[in-house]
């Protein structure tokens, strides 16, 4: 494999967009969750819920400061490794990631500070004001973000012009792009349950200590909840979503399901061993005609397989058929986990009591996180050979910057994230393992208000050495 | 009426870069102070200072490169790359900086000091890369069809080095002044030396880049009167407020540190950003890519400037207004049980 510009800055921007997509997954979720608490808090004052908002909180605190910095990353590396896509796609969706910039990130960080440190400067209404603009914050930029890769995916509401420049000639058709909604609502819905799969594991993980920890147990139960609504809805949303690929990226299609040739009555493989080099599957096990009943609805459709696209045209078909099946199989087994912990709340003394669904939980709380990851690379892998579908290819967009260069960022992304987020997610797993009753270190409230954790949370640092 | 959208959007887009250099310049600056406080306490208190604002300020740096990529994409296709190595080293420093404000919360006996330096290192690193961008930009980028063409370290030159001493010394000055503002006791008064050290190497640095910003490029020493040898005064009167105001500033700074004063070092230190900030930018206008793109070859279709601007209109009154509101909530000294007021 060559190693030039080009696959180094790919290299480069999946890595430090995979890192940061795990963020966003969570404090979109997250900070919905947080909303729910304290609007449950300041309605019913039951003090489960404000331990359980105080105590999630820090944990938000945490992502949110990391989902920062390394979106901060991906609004310059635009630039930086994708100058020429970067010209040619501004004038279209140049307003989209600018309006996500004032719409959202401007909301977001100021209301989390107030969030995080106003407890005694503002009441409680304010307070809860401040933790909605900041849910409502993440959720516009999901909102701006995903509508400018939907018209990366498929393109509308623009021409090109003599010159090769891209014009916007309809803005509500670049901004709801054909794919745009169920993009959304697939993103909206996996962040939702990557959250409360989280949120999930870290209450099963209580419970396993300490059956009758009653936030734990609320905690818990909120979200089986959740995600015994949201993963099977996410089944029909991403169904929906399969089928327009069929329509707009049948190419990619082809790819996900490992389709070579045209035919009717598709197969569907259950593994398989897509071989680019040798056109065709190495190995494949197979369930007669579900595919193209899958896929379009109907076991006698017609779907094109990868032949009929130029090799130069091919997406890599190994990935994306194997992300693909990795986020579905997650997908089925939180539909599982759902139903399962639903039945225990309906029947029986509760899940808190069920040690095998308990650790089963545990199992499952980074699923959300894997299938994620997972579901962009089927999209953008399986966008490939373009960047802007059908307009511009990758290996066009780079920007004139040396080898040398990409190799040492790099290198160097990849340390300081390694060191980071490592360090963040240890911090994160210590306060999950503390649990929502861990005694609060800082200051005793005085007027019944919480307290805000800030630094006096905060260990004493050595004064040697320091 | 036809607006002139790219004169609107360059203009702007110049007070957003602005707004970052005055806000995140003055939390910047408290990183680079941290090795000079005396003890843990003392950079907690610092830290403090800033904590529930910081994030709102550096949403100025996203706005500014999010803006250059919508309104002047060719500007900015072509100053990424040539700047990469600097841009890359600011976005390190700045994710170290970044999640310190959180994780020294979190680490115990070996986590926090560790994010202590990082903090700091991350600060200065940001800072002193920001300086090498904006020397390098200023000393002027090579293009080809409007693509950087140059090489990878075009940017590194005696001058470059030189504004990026300079800024870091001054947002040392915004950090200081602002701690003069926002905290009381040993630290005020400490803080109140820092000022007074940091004043003086920006009032030397200042000069320094001054004279050496009219040496880099004909361009920069005609739009200041001087050409060929020879100096034109009419050309330099209509300019010489510019220095003036940053005279001014450095008075105002010395003025309130001399007597005591709480607000104006900080207002003081403000007004000599400003007025580096002005004359830097008078001397490369219209250019938006020093010395061969003004910001009219680089825009984006007006359709394109017309929908943002009719975004901006709505919405930059309400960031200008909640983040008004977010920094008077947060108003007042910072005193040692700030984190639960
Ligand atoms: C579906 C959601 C989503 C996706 C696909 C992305 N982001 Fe993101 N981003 C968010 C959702 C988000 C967020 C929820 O709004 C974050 C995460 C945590 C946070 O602080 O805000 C955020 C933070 C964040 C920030 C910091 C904002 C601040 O200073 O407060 C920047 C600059 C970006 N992102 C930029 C990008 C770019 C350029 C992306 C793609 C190329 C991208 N994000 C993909
Ligand atoms: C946050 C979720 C996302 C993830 C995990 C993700 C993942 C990826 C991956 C894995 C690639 C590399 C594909 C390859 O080269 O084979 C890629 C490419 C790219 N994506 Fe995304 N992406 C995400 C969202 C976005 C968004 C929202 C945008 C723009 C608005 C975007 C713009 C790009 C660009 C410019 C490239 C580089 C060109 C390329 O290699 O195709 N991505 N992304
Ligand atoms: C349960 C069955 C699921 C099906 C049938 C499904 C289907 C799909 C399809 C076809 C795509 C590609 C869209 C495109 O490339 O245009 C996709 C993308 C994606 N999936 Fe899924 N998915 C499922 C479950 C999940 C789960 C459980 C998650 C995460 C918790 C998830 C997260 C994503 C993400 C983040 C993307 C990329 C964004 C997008 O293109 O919408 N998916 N999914």
């Amino acid at each position: 494999m060559d190693f030039d510009a080009l696959l180094l800055s790919r290299l480069q921007f999946a890595f430090t967009i995979a890192f940061h997509i795990i963020f966003p997954s969570f404090t979109i979720g997250l900070a919905s969750f947080l909303a729910v608490l304290e609007g449950l808090w300041q309605a019913t004052g039951n003090a489960a819920f404000q331990r359980l908002y105080l105590f999630w909180i820090k944990i938000f605190a945490i992502s949110f400061g990391m989902g920062v910095v390394s979106g901060v990353v991906m609004s310059y590396e635009i630039g930086t490794n994708w100058s020429v896509y970067a010209v040619k796609a501004s004038p279209v969706i140049g307003p989209l990631l600018a309006f996500e910039v004032l719409a959202a990130f401007f909301l977001e960080a100021s209301f989390l500070g107030v969030m995080l440190f106003g407890w005694r400067k503002v009441g409680p209404k304010l307070h809860f004001a401040a933790t909605v603009l900041v849910a409502l914050g993440t959720l516009t930029s999901a909102f701006w973000i995903v509508s400018a890769n939907s018209w990366m995916q498929h393109p509308s509401g623009f021409a090109q012009l003599a010159d090769g420049t891209l014009r916007a000639t309809s803005w509500m058709a670049v901004i709801f792009s054909p794919t745009f909604p169920t993009r959304l609502e697939h993103m909206v819905l996996a962040a939702y349950l990557t959250t409360a799969l989280s949120v999930g594991a870290a209450s099963a993980w209580r419970l396993l200590k300490d059956a009758e920890e009653t936030e734990s147990c609320i905690a818990l139960k909120m979200a089986i909840g959740m995600f015994a609504i949201a993963a099977p809805l996410q089944l029909l949303v991403g169904d929906a979503s399969g089928k327009q690929v069929l329509h707009v990226q049948p190419a990619k299609l082809a790819a996900i399901e490992a389709f070579w040739e045209t035919r009717t009555e598709q197969p569907f493989h259950i593994v398989a061993w897509p071989d680019r080099a040798a056109v065709g599957n190495r190995f494949e096990v197979s369930i007669p005609r579900l595919g193209s009943w899958i896929t379009a609805g109907d076991a006698k459709a017609e779907i094109k397989g990868l032949k009929a696209f130029a090799p130069q045209d091919r997406p890599p078909v190994f990935i994306v058929f194997w992300a693909f099946r990795v986020m579905v199989g997650l997908g089925v087994a939180m539909i599982g986990l759902g139903l399962w912990g639903a039945w225990l709340c309906w029947r029986g003394p509760g899940p808190q009591h069920a040690r095998w669904f308990l650790r089963a939980s545990v199992a499952m709380g980074p699923a959300g996180f894997v299938a994620v990851v997972a579901g962009w690379v089927v999209a953008e892998v399986g966008r490939q050979p373009y960047v802007i579908y059908g307009v511009l290819r990758t290996a066009d967009a780079v920007s004139p910057v040396s080898r040398g260069q990409v190799s040492v960022s790099l290198v160097a992304f990849m340390v300081i994230y390694a060191v980071v987020f490592s360090v963040g997610a240890l911090y994160i797993l210590r306060l999950i393992a503390a649990g929502p009753l861990a005694p609060h270190t800082e200051a005793p409230m005085g007027d019944g208000r919480p307290p805000g954790y800030a630094l006096a949370a905060a260990p004493p640092e050595p004064e040697a050495g320091a | 009426m036809t607006l002139d959208l790219p004169l609107i959007w360059a203009v702007l887009l110049a007070i957003a870069v602005l707004m970052y250099v005055m806000l995140d310049g003055f939390d910047l600056g408290i990183g680079i102070l941290f090795p000079f406080a005396r003890t843990p306490t003392e950079r907690d208190l610092m830290m403090n200072t800033v904590a529930p604002i910081w994030d709102g300020n550096e949403t100025w740096l996203v706005l500014g490169g999010g803006g250059l990529f919508a309104a002047f994409p060719y500007a900015y296709a072509a100053l990424l790359p040539a700047l990469y190595v600097p841009i890359i080293l600011m976005l390190l420093g700045l994710i170290l900086r970044g999640v310190a404000f959180e994780f020294r919360l979190h680490g115990r006996t070996r986590g926090k000091p560790f994010w202590t330096v990082a903090f700091s290192a991350g600060s200065l690193i940001a800072t002193l890369a920001q300086g090498l961008v904006l020397g390098g930009f200023v000393q002027g980028v090579t293009l080809k069809d409007r693509a950087f063409a140059g090489g990878g370290f075009d940017w590194l030159t005696p001058y470059s080095v030189l504004v990026a001493a300079g800024l870091a010394a001054g947002y040392a000055l915004l950090g200081a002044t602002w701690l003069v503002w926002r905290t009381e006791h040993e630290l005020h008064g400490r803080a109140r030396r820092w000022a007074w050290i940091a004043g003086a190497k920006v009032a030397v640095l200042l000069a320094a880049v001054s004279l050496a910003t009219l040496f880099v490029h004909p361009r920069i020493a005609a739009r200041w009167g001087f050409e060929g040898g020879a100096f034109d005064l009419a050309r330099l009167a209509p300019l010489l407020p510019v220095p003036a105001l940053g005279a001014a500033g450095l008075v105002l700074l010395a003025v309130g540190l001399v007597r005591r004063a709480h607000f104006l070092p900080f207002a003081g230190a403000l007004v000599v950003f400003l007025s580096g900030y002005l004359g830097l930018g008078l001397s490369f206008f219209p250019a938006i890519v020093p010395y061969s793109m003004t910001f009219r070859q680089a825009a984006n279709p007006d359709n394109t400037l017309a929908l943002l601007l009719a975004g901006a209109a709505v919405l930059l009154p309400a960031i200008i207004g909640y983040s008004v509101w977010v920094y008077w909530l947060f108003r007042g000294k910072v005193g040692a049980d700030a984190g639960y007021h």
